[in-house]
């Protein structure tokens, strides 16, 4: 419990001339639900993409379990990213693949499953985020929140032991929404899970989050557990439980 | 792992990894009669894990096959990730021989007409709008016309620069076998402004403007920026495909023109360095023997083509299917289809002018 599981030391991302993340250092603690919060546009994507190195860090370093991965070969860093899922803001399923091959993508690559059993690990997966019988749809012919449940599947599939997801109850209704949370809250709990999640859902804040990080104006200005954040006399975290969203 | 009377006893940890091997091992057992499975000694599984029991019951062809002996944590596991009673979609069966040529020929049909009436709308708000500004993009025209044109005249020069060069050569050889030297520019003329020009300046926008137009106009669609533009009041056709029917419709001549000049330009530095001409020979040569009707109906059938390539390509774009894979497929139909129409066309014109 005691050592983070990513570890993020004064982590700088611009675009151009724009400064989006400050000198950023947070920990990410094993085990955890921990949720990003802040204003819409205000670089909780972009941190993501930069803790797993989808965009270059313009400087600061990310340690993600235990080992240095700002400048790790690419190879080895591949064997990290197979023990990360990743649910993208807008689903990312590959367009020209039926909804049963991109779930079956990781599997495919990764594993040496043969094929009945992933079969079964697709349908399992599917039917965890209620799209049962969607294997043969395209991506084009689901809706927003069905592609994004589907994203969600294919996140899940190798029993991730990081889960990032990017807003996933947006554009979900709120029965969805709290189906998916308690999803998540028992695969935590069964794969000794961890879990960023970025959200604006205040209920489902309540339901899942086990330590919240704030981030205003490309700085990180609250840290902690539910409990200390609705007592929190800053401004931003106040407004924010008062408001309830953004 | 074990089988003894009807029971299958399991060890170890039922993850990814060692699934496979698991799962040869137990083709050797006849599981028909398996009637439980003992998790005495297994300490974790993953879905994986789940997956595979689920198989070894299923292949026991009964549901009824007992658990026993797993921990809490297993088996709130087994029960998180059960695929047992998950049904395989059924593939939709495939359709009978008549069935299919029905729904080809009405497909077919709804093609022919959908596109006759965009060509009709396209038409008629590209001669409306001329008079009539509404619903157009400010600056649109010029901005589409630095696009198809003016960014195409490199290639395009360097193009018809090449092919002039080439029919001279390779026509300079015969003609000096028979001293007939001076007859390089009438073939050279004739061939550019008739042929040569038109047909390779259309080509060329084709797979440029026409691709770009077809792909622009199907991201749109899929991106829903279509619908957004209507829900806005705003006839996509107007605001986005008209603009480009005027820019396409003044840059082509004038391409075509310029490829043509320079295509004769070519000619003549194979007349002066292989063929002893002068310039002015040569150019006399060339004004002679063109007609105005050479002329008129090469740059006339280039604005057919110009014509042909918006058409074929906003209707691409506009059929798109799927989403971001679609817009590929629509943008490489169109080019296809361009090119197709655009030798079409300059067979009938050929017919119509010249036969
Ligand atoms: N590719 C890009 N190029 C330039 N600027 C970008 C790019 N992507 C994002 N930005 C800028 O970076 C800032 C942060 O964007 P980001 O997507 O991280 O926001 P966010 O916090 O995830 O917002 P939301 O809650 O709306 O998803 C924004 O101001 C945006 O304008
Ligand atoms: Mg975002």
């Amino acid at each position: 419990m005691d050592i983070p599981l990513i570890e993020i030391r004064n982590l700088t991302a611009r675009y151009g001339d724009e400064t989006i993340l400050d000198n950023i250092s947070v920990d990410i603690m094993p085990n955890r639900i921990t949720v990003i919060l802040g204003a819409s546009g205000c670089g909780k994507t972009t941190l993501i993409k930069n803790i797993f190195r989808l965009y270059q860090p313009s400087s600061g370093s990310v340690k993600i379990f235990g080992r240095e991965v700002t400048d790790m070969d690419e190879l080895e860093y591949e064997e990290i990213l197979k023990r990360i899922g990743m649910l993208f803001q807008n689903g990312a399923l590959i367009n020209s693949l039926n909804i049963f091959d991109n779930i079956a993508i990781p599997l495919e690559q990764h594993t040496r499953l043969p094929l009945e059993i992933r079969d079964r690990i697709i349908r399992v997966k599917l039917k965890q985020v209620n799209l049962a019988h969607t294997e043969l749809l395209t991506p084009a012919e689901l809706s927003g929140g069905m592609k994004k449940r589907a994203a969600l599947a294919r996140a899940l599939v190798l029993d991730p032991e990081i889960l990032v997801c990017d807003e996933p109850s947006a554009g979900l209704d709120p029965l969805t929404s709290a189906s998916l949370d308690n999803l998540i809250l028992n695969l935590k709990e069964l794969l000794n899970m961890t879990i960023i999640i970025v959200t604006h859902e205040l209920a489902s804040i309540h339901r899942i989050a086990d330590h919240l990080i704030f981030l205003d104006q490309g700085r990180v200005i609250f840290t902690g557990t539910l409990a200390e954040a609705k007592k929190s006399t800053l401004p931003a975290v106040e407004s924010f439980f008062q408001v309830g969203t953004f | 792992m074990k089988y003894q009377n009807n029971i299958l006893y399991l060890s170890g940890n039922l993850l990814k990894g060692s699934i496979p091997g698991l799962l040869k091992q137990v083709s050797h057992f006849t599981l028909r009669d398996l009637h439980t499975i003992d998790l005495q000694d297994v300490a974790d599984i993953d879905s994986a894990g789940v997956a595979f029991l689920d198989e070894i019951i299923a292949r026991t062809g009964r549901e009824q096959v007992q658990i026993i002996n797993k921990s809490p944590q297993v088996a709130q596991s087994i029960e998180t990730f059960s695929s047992l009673g998950l049904k395989k979609p059924a593939v939709p069966a495939r359709q009978s021989f008549f069935y299919q040529a029905g729904q080809f020929l009405y497909d077919w049909w709804d093609s022919l007409v959908w596109g006759t009436y965009l060509t009709a709308d396209i038409l008629y708000w590209s001669v409306v709008c001329l008079f009539r500004r509404k619903g157009l993009r400010k600056g649109a025209v010029i901005n589409q016309g630095i696009l198809i044109g003016v960014d195409a005249l490199g290639i395009i020069s360097l193009l018809s620069l090449i092919l002039g060069l080439i029919l001279a050569l390779q026509s300079a050889a015969q003609l000096r076998q028979f001293g007939a030297n001076i007859f390089i520019a009438d073939l050279i003329a004739i061939s550019m402004v008739r042929e040569m020009g038109p047909m390779m300046t259309a080509i060329i926008v084709a797979g440029r403007s026409g691709s770009a137009i077809a792909s622009e106009i199907a991201t749109m669609k899929v991106t829903e920026e279509i619908d957004a533009l209507r829900m806005m009041a705003l006839d996509p056709v107007r605001y986005v495909i008209v603009p480009k029917f005027h820019a396409i419709t003044i840059c082509m001549p004038l391409l075509v023109t310029m490829s043509t000049l320079i295509g004769i330009f070519g000619g003549l530095i194979i007349a002066v360095t292989y063929l002893d001409l002068t310039p002015i020979a040569y150019l006399n040569q060339a004004l002679n023997i063109l007609t105005l009707k050479d002329v008129l109906v090469g740059l006339l059938k280039s604005l057919f083509f110009a014509w042909v390539i918006v058409i074929i390509s906003s209707y691409y774009g506009l059929r798109v299917k799927g989403g971001a894979e679609g817009v590929g497929k629509v943008t490489t139909l169109s080019v296809v289809a361009s090119i197709f129409w655009v030798i079409v066309l300059d067979a009938i014109n050929s017919l119509i002018f010249y036969f």
